[in-house]
């Protein structure tokens, strides 16, 4: 060792301090990242869960009427009419959002999507009577943005009035139903639903194989999300569950055509069957009884649904009991 | 305005088209996104698209006309395609102006130095026009030539970058254009190779436009052609080589100026200081014309695309080992005119409402690399039945343009039904009816075509451990001995309970189950409940889907729909697909 040379091996005490508070610095600062990043929970992933309130205007349960004719926006105007008329259900500055049916990218002469002009007209009638806002909103089967389009039900609600929202994979906040065993911490297409105070639900007669019959209850199944396909395993389960998730103001179901077959997509007029009939209700199950029992020519044992949901406490199967009121539009 | 500021502004101008072109052409109800935009006008122009369709196809679509706009505008003014559209070149001078800013003067001038290796790009066209030609030839040879060209050609490289890999990744996060994200698959190369030509501009500027660009070597070697080109007047010039400071092509202006190597980005003009150089008619002393090329690399380019399709053919991809799982879209072309036509630009998996179709990776081979092929796991929901988008917009009729009658078999094209993409087979070991007991039937629900092409056998399938014997019976209830089971489970709907030995038409639903108590409906009592100690099973009652080949149109809203997520049970492959006679099922 050359004592001359410039120490470059030995250290100041300085320098020695001034690294060795660096150095504890250092190492102290990655044992603490360390321990705080050990034993920390999880990161929650979900979202908060939410749950739909009750949509049903007070003081108007039980009622239902029965129009027979062609002219849809004509037969849904004396129906409700007839029960009360809209202004019941709906005060005024009130949000209301229609759950139509869009799941197929078809036009509307298929008769596999809530008629356009029926939507329109019931958009027109809940901003006639004073609602602020109208939404419409499905979550489709095929591609949203054709389905909404070919069905003819964006334009038509578009046109009269409506906000129509398409399923944003962000509108989607996770659902348990109460009393449910199903749809538990399931997908909900909650964005349109949030600050909504009326709820109305329109879909047509269809033909289901799985199910049996795809009507007004089965209709909520386009507010679920994710990857429901596997709800079928179980459907008559979840059909229940799913009219005991929502409490609609009202349903109208649309039997002017009832899909007898190759539904619930049809594809040819051959499927579709002239009945004539538009039922308005307050009562999903009593709506989906008629259909199925007067539309459809099945018994309600073919659709063990029915029962499930009243037994739950949604409807009544007997929609006679709701001594429903006939309307004639011919 | 000098003509640099022109050039400027032309640059941008067909940049922001082009971004514009990218981001339109999507099918939606927003008013910019409705048709008429000229979506395929770039590809149109690009003169290696219609060229290398011609060569192989030896026909063009009347949209590739656009190219003799093109030629017309090199043969006046040399490569302005180049220097002043292109907007891969474009973004190239971008990044390549931000590399080299800050760098000192003589580092610029030597990054714009000609280099050799600039012939590079000359051999790639070679090759990939040799391996089109060898279609021309066709007919004495079952592994005739193919369209390679579109794996490096600019304009198409540029679109399926932008709308495959950059919109999806910039729309996942807005959702302005689609409401659920878009997926692309097979573009890990594809996203690589943009983002390192890119990256490319920060060593060498223009790196890809000097040393790949096959679209550039085309033109470079018309630009032979050209009347007016840059020049050098040696009289005032003192070779101070300012002119090379940002020069784009690095074609030398400050000696012997390559002109096929210029793209016209007029830099050395304005940055003259001495007014030596000048856009003009005549040669300057010394000015090369032509490619920088030899004889034998350019009969080793020629020799190597001719012998490279016939290698890669001899898989047997065209043949008896076609890939099942390669399913074009709707009006897609027999195999080999399909590769013939397709240039890979990605506007069919652009426009696809429903995202389903998708670049194909490697895994088809070379050929296949980034044509467009349906993946029913991705996207909204299979192929619409409605939809003729993609070969709508098809710019070299890889995909015909086809209407909606002839798609579905309708009016006129009723005798040829309607066009098939293929089959669904269903997995009898992975369906939940077929193999696991399980009701479920949402393939056939979801078939759109009527009558549908899923049909239903409905059986009656006694459950695992079901087989009980009866402790006490009632016309509506049975209890049964050593049943615990929970609540509930045979209540679904879709169970039923019979005699053992009993006629079927002893079969009855159970409505409520405890424990150990069945409960029919007191709609259907029985009229001789089954006797205690005698034997009942518990069933489930299953439909399950069989596939009708002569409906079957193969366009995948089974398979998406199925709840098997991961294999689906049921599964689409080629078979059947009308375009290919060779590749039919049935008699």
């Amino acid at each position: 060792m050359n004592d001359s040379q410039p120490d470059n091996t030995g250290l100041s005490r300085r320098e020695f301090l001034g690294r060795s508070v660096k150095a504890g610095v250092a190492v102290a600062a990655a044992g603490g990242v360390g321990a705080w990043l050990v034993g920390r929970a999880d990161r929650d992933v979900g979202d908060e869960v939410v749950r739909l309130g009750d949509y049903a205007a007070a003081g108007m349960a039980g009622r239902m009427s029965i129009a027979e004719g062609t002219d849809r926006a004509t037969m849904l105007r004396r129906s409700l009419d007839a029960i009360g008329g809209l202004s019941a259900y709906i005060q005024r500055g009130q949000r209301v959002l229609i759950k139509v049916n869009a799941a197929f990218a078809t036009a509307p002469s298929q008769g596999a999507t809530s008629n356009p002009d029926l939507v329109a007209e019931l958009v027109r009638l809940c901003l006639r009577v004073g609602a602020k806002d109208v939404i419409v909103t499905d979550n489709p089967i095929n591609d949203p943005a054709n389905c909404f389009r070919l069905s003819g039900i964006g334009a038509a609600a578009a046109g009269a009035g409506a906000k129509v929202v398409l399923p944003k994979d962000s509108y989607f906040r996770p659902t348990t139903v109460e009393g449910g065993r199903l749809i538990r911490n399931w997908p909900l297409l909650y964005e349109p639903l949030e600050g909504v105070d009326r709820v109305i639900g329109v879909a047509p007669v269809k033909d289901h194989f799985r199910s049996g019959a795809s009507m007004t209850m089965k209709n909520w199944y386009g507010l679920l999300g994710g990857r429901r396909n596997q709800f079928h395993q179980q459907i008559h389960n979840t059909i229940k569950e799913l009219a005991m998730m929502v409490s609609p103001t009202l349903v109208v179901l649309d039997g002017v055509q009832t899909m007898t077959r190759n539904g619930p997509t049809g594809g040819s007029p051959a499927d579709l069957k002239d009945t004539r009939r538009l039922v308005v209700s307050t009562d999903q199950v009593a709506a989906d009884a008629y259909g199925a029992t007067q539309l459809l020519g099945l018994s309600l044992d073919d659709l063990p649904y029915l029962a499930k949901a009243a037994e739950a406490g949604v409807g009544t199967t007997d929609y006679q009991s709701l001594k429903p009121v006939a309307v004639s539009v011919t | 305005m000098t003509i640099r500021t022109a050039r400027r502004v032309t640059q941008v101008f067909f940049l922001v088209l082009f971004l514009w072109l990218c981001v339109v052409s999507s099918s939606g109800d927003g008013f910019w996104q409705r048709g008429g935009w000229p979506v395929n006008w770039l590809l149109q122009l690009d003169p290696l698209v219609a060229v290398g369709v011609a060569l192989a196809a030896g026909t063009l679509t009347v949209g590739l006309l656009w190219v003799l706009a093109t030629f017309v505008l090199t043969v006046l003014f040399g490569r302005v395609f180049c220097g002043w559209l292109c907007p891969f070149g474009t973004i190239h001078q971008a990044v390549g102006w931000l590399g080299r800013r800050r760098r000192p003067l003589e580092d610029r001038i030597r990054l714009n130095r000609y280099r050799r290796w600039q012939s590079a790009k000359y051999y790639v066209l070679g090759f990939v026009l040799a391996a089109a030609a060898l279609s021309a030839l066709g007919g004495w040879h079952s592994s005739a030539g193919s369209l390679l060209t579109g794996l490096l050609d600019p304009i198409p490289l540029v679109y399926r970058s932008v709308t495959l890999v950059v919109l999806p990744i910039v729309d996942g996060g807005l959702q302005r254009v689609w409401i659920t994200a878009r997926l692309a698959d097979g573009t890990v190369l594809m996203g690589a190779i943009f983002v390192a030509a890119v990256l490319a501009n920060l060593g060498i500027p223009r790196f890809y436009c000097r040393f790949v660009c096959p679209t550039g070597a085309l033109l470079g070697v018309f630009s032979r052609l050209t009347i007016w080109r840059i020049g050098r007047r040696p009289e005032p010039c003192t070779i101070c080589r300012l002119c090379e400071k940002d020069c784009e092509g690095a074609c030398n202006p400050a000696s012997d100026v390559r002109s096929s190597e210029c793209v016209m980005c007029v830099n050395c003009i304005v940055d003259c200081r001495h007014d030596a150089i000048a856009y003009q008619v005549h040669k300057s002393p010394g000015e090369i014309t032509g490619p920088d090329v030899s004889r034998r690399g350019v009969l080793v380019s020629l020799v190597s695309g001719l012998v490279a399709v016939p290698i890669l053919r001899l898989g047997g991809r065209l043949t008896s080992n076609w890939p099942a799982g390669l399913i074009r879209p709707p009006g897609a072309l027999v195999e080999e005119e399909f590769l013939n036509r397709c240039i890979k630009c990605g506007q069919c998996m652009r426009v696809c409402p429903t995202n389903v179709i998708q670049p194909t990776g490697a895994q088809f081979g070379i050929e296949s690399l980034w044509t467009p092929m349906l993946n029913n796991r991705i996207g909204t929901s299979g192929c619409q039945l409605n939809c003729v988008a993609c070969g709508d917009i098809c710019p070299t009729g890889a995909i015909r343009p086809i209407s909606l009658d002839e798609k579905l078999g309708r009016g006129e094209f009723a005798d040829n039904g309607p066009i098939r993409l293929g089959t669904a087979f269903v997995d009898r070991g992975r369906c939940l009816p077929w193999a696991m007991d399980k009701p479920c039937i949402v393939c056939q629900e979801n078939c759109p075509v009527s009558p549908k092409a899923i049909f239903i056998g409905e059986v009656y399938q006694t459950v695992r451990d079901g087989v009980l014997t009866v402790r006490e019976s009632a016309p509506d209830r049975l209890a049964l001995a050593g049943a615990a089971w929970s609540e509930g489970v045979w209540a679904s709907g879709d169970y039923y309970v019979k005699g053992v030995d009993a006629p079927d038409d002893d079969r009855r639903r159970i409505v409520q189950q405890t424990s150990d108590i069945l409960r029919i409906s007191p709609e259907r009592p029985w009229s001789a409940p089954p006797a205690a100690g005698s034997r009942v099973a518990v069933q489930v009652r299953l439909q399950q889907p069989n596939i009708d080949p002569d409906k079957c149109i193969g366009c995948g809203v089974c398979e998406h729909e199925c709840p098997v997520s991961g294999l689906r049970a049921i599964r689409v492959t080629a078979e059947n697909e009308s375009r290919s006679p060779k590749r039919s099922l049935l008699l």
